[in-house]
């Protein structure tokens, strides 16, 4: 909605260059954007009730449509990159603090420092650079117009976009992992654990990963709602019609009802990947449960 | 173990961190003002063949118009460092307002606030940001600096709000409000001294995410337009050639980690440098 207040009028979009002023009024008409900006609202709010996000001024296909077909790229894509960022963070965030005076632990710890100062799109680069141009491994970027139906080539399309990813966000959510980790090897729980005659692993398994995973969570879910989000640089990359390109062509176009339809739509998703998240603190940690969530 | 055994290499770690910092960081600031007033070649200028690599007279080559790469570097420093300081100001002010009237609003209204500040800060930068530039009929170098700093400063809002309130629940502001001390002067006296090391830290951080986030909006196409030479524009432009002169895809990346990195540092080392009780232990 924030964007019809905005000068530019859709309807322009619409139309080329020299359209006449009758042309104008009509289009006008025709978008809904000659009524009042509250019409405009509240119409717009029925129709979300009713989830019909409406159709593009551009391509007059139905926006909803249009975010299912770019959905079957962007979603597989974050819980690839997801993935593969969790089998890297995890494993190595808790070597990295359990072995925090070796070499490696340190080298670990500082090599994923580098992960909040990489820009992911470059880091794309650089991975084509390696894999498909060096290496002739792998396709730069593009993805089958027959989509998932072209199995074989829509995966081998989605490796180097994941990898991307998980490589960017493994390295932020790793420092998470290595920093409780920390806190669960500093405190009196474990000590305990390891003077009533429980191994190290053993105490680490059975009383850390509890602890420790409460506050990884959290940060779980607001890293996956900013991986999806943040997909649309990462298709730009690999040029992947996913949902970023939509958002990206939609704003470039002026194409409001695909621009609110994306939004609405992420933002749904945002609120419950962070409500499944709050979700799965309450399951883990029962301190959590009676006292309901206390903020500061 | 003793104490003495775990500070002392620390104390010696943690100076070395902030000059590290402060080099990385300068040597962006150097390049930055000496772009202003003298550069190698014209920037928009063709000073040699297409894509040329590395040499003497091209130190990164040349653009695929011949452009000098090095130049265009130095340009972006410029740009990077404008957009890093511009975003944090108004982050700044708006975001240390915002915190500090949330901090001193009634209950609701203070709930309001902080819901929605929760809202915004799980909307990544970068989205919020492509929003507002959109938003702006034509995308230029100050649009991106705006559109940075209102992200940035749902963030900062957020902090000062948890800051201040811890300050304000002190023993001495209550002393100060019976002594009759206005609210304004409580603000400036005893609340901003308090809260602005760890505020000056976090600026550091966030001048790292909007130097990266004005990369990926000039990557985009929604940062500023030609002839600025912004370090993501040069990389969008140099992926196209990466076949042939992959160093002009490497080089401005390098620039550009080197600065978010040198930012990081610096505000490690200045956290331990302008926080007392780390200095004292």
């Amino acid at each position: 909605m924030l964007l019809r207040l905005l000068p530019g009028d859709p309807a322009n979009a619409l139309l080329g260059v020299g359209a006449t002023e009758q042309q104008i009024a009509a289009a006008r008409a025709q978008v809904g954007s000659d009524q009042p900006l509250a019409v405009q609202f509240v119409s717009f709010l029925g129709n979300i009730a009713r989830l019909d996000l409406g159709t593009s001024f551009v391509s007059r296909a139905s926006v909803l449509e249009e975010i299912g077909n770019r959905m079957s790229v962007t979603l597989p894509l974050t819980f690839m990159g997801f993935f593969i960022a969790l089998i890297l963070a995890v494993p190595l965030g808790i070597l990295a603090a359990v072995r925090s005076e070796k070499w490696y632990g340190t080298a670990i710890s500082v090599i994923s420092q580098l992960g909040i100062a990489i820009p992911v799109f470059w880091v794309g680069i650089l991975l084509v650079t390696l894999f498909s141009i060096n290496l002739r491994w792998l396709p730069s970027g593009g993805f089958p117009l027959k989509g998932w139906a072209n199995f074989g080539e829509a995966i081998t399309g989605m490796i180097l976009p994941a990898l991307t990813i998980g490589l960017v966000m493994g390295a932020s959510l790793l420092r998470y992992v290595r920093a409780a980790t920390l806190d669960v090897l500093g405190s009196d729980y474990l000590r305990t654990a390891r003077a009533l005659g429980a191994s190290f692993p053993e105490a680490l398994i059975r009383h850390g990963l509890r602890n420790g995973a409460v506050p990884v969570i959290s940060i779980l879910g607001i890293e996956l709602a900013s991986t999806f989000l943040g997909a649309v640089v990462i298709e730009r990359v690999f040029s992947l019609p996913g949902l970023g390109s939509m958002l990206l062509l939609a704003i470039q176009q002026r194409d409001y009802p695909n621009v609110q339809g994306v939004l609405f739509i992420s933002t749904l998703l945002v609120l419950l990947i962070g409500f499944a998240a709050d979700i799965a603190q309450r399951l883990i940690d029962p301190r959590l449960r009676s006292t309901g969530s206390a903020r500061e | 173990m003793t104490t003495e055994i775990i500070t002392a290499p620390q104390r010696q770690r943690r100076p070395l961190i902030l000059w590290a910092g402060l080099i990385l960081v300068g040597l962006h600031v150097f390049a930055g003002l000496l772009s202003l007033i003298w550069l190698p070649y014209d920037p928009t200028a063709m000073a040699g063949g297409r894509l040329e690599g590395p040499s003497l007279l091209h130190w990164v080559g040349t653009d695929r118009l011949g452009r000098d790469l090095f130049t265009q570097m130095m340009i972006g420093s410029r740009i990077a460092l404008t957009v890093g300081l511009g975003a944090v100001a108004i982050g700044a002010v708006i975001g240390v307002t915002l915190g500090i009237l949330s901090a001193f609003a009634t209950r609701w209204l203070d709930d309001a606030l902080a819901a929605t500040l929760d809202i915004l800060i799980a909307f990544p930068t970068l989205l919020i940001a492509m929003l507002v530039v959109a938003a702006s009929d034509t995308a230029n170098l100050w649009s991106a600096i705006i559109a940075l700093g209102i992200a940035l400063s749902a963030i900062v809002a957020r902090l000062t709000r948890i800051l201040a309130k811890r300050v304000l629940v002190m023993d001495y502001i209550t002393a100060a409000r019976t002594s009759g001390s206005s609210w304004p002067k409580i603000v400036a006296i005893h609340i901003l001294p308090n809260i602005w090391p760890t505020l000056a830290v976090n600026f550091a951080l966030q001048f790292g995410l909007a130097v990266i986030a004005e990369a990926s909006l000039s990557y985009l196409g929604l940062g500023a337009p030609p002839p600025n030479a912004s370090w993501g524009r040069i990389l969008q432009e140099a992926q196209g050639t990466v076949y042939t002169a992959p160093l002009g895809a490497i080089a401005p990346g390098i620039a550009l980690v080197s600065l978010a990195i040198g930012v990081n540092l610096l505000a490690d080392g200045l956290r331990d440098f302008i926080d007392p009780t780390r200095r004292a232990r």
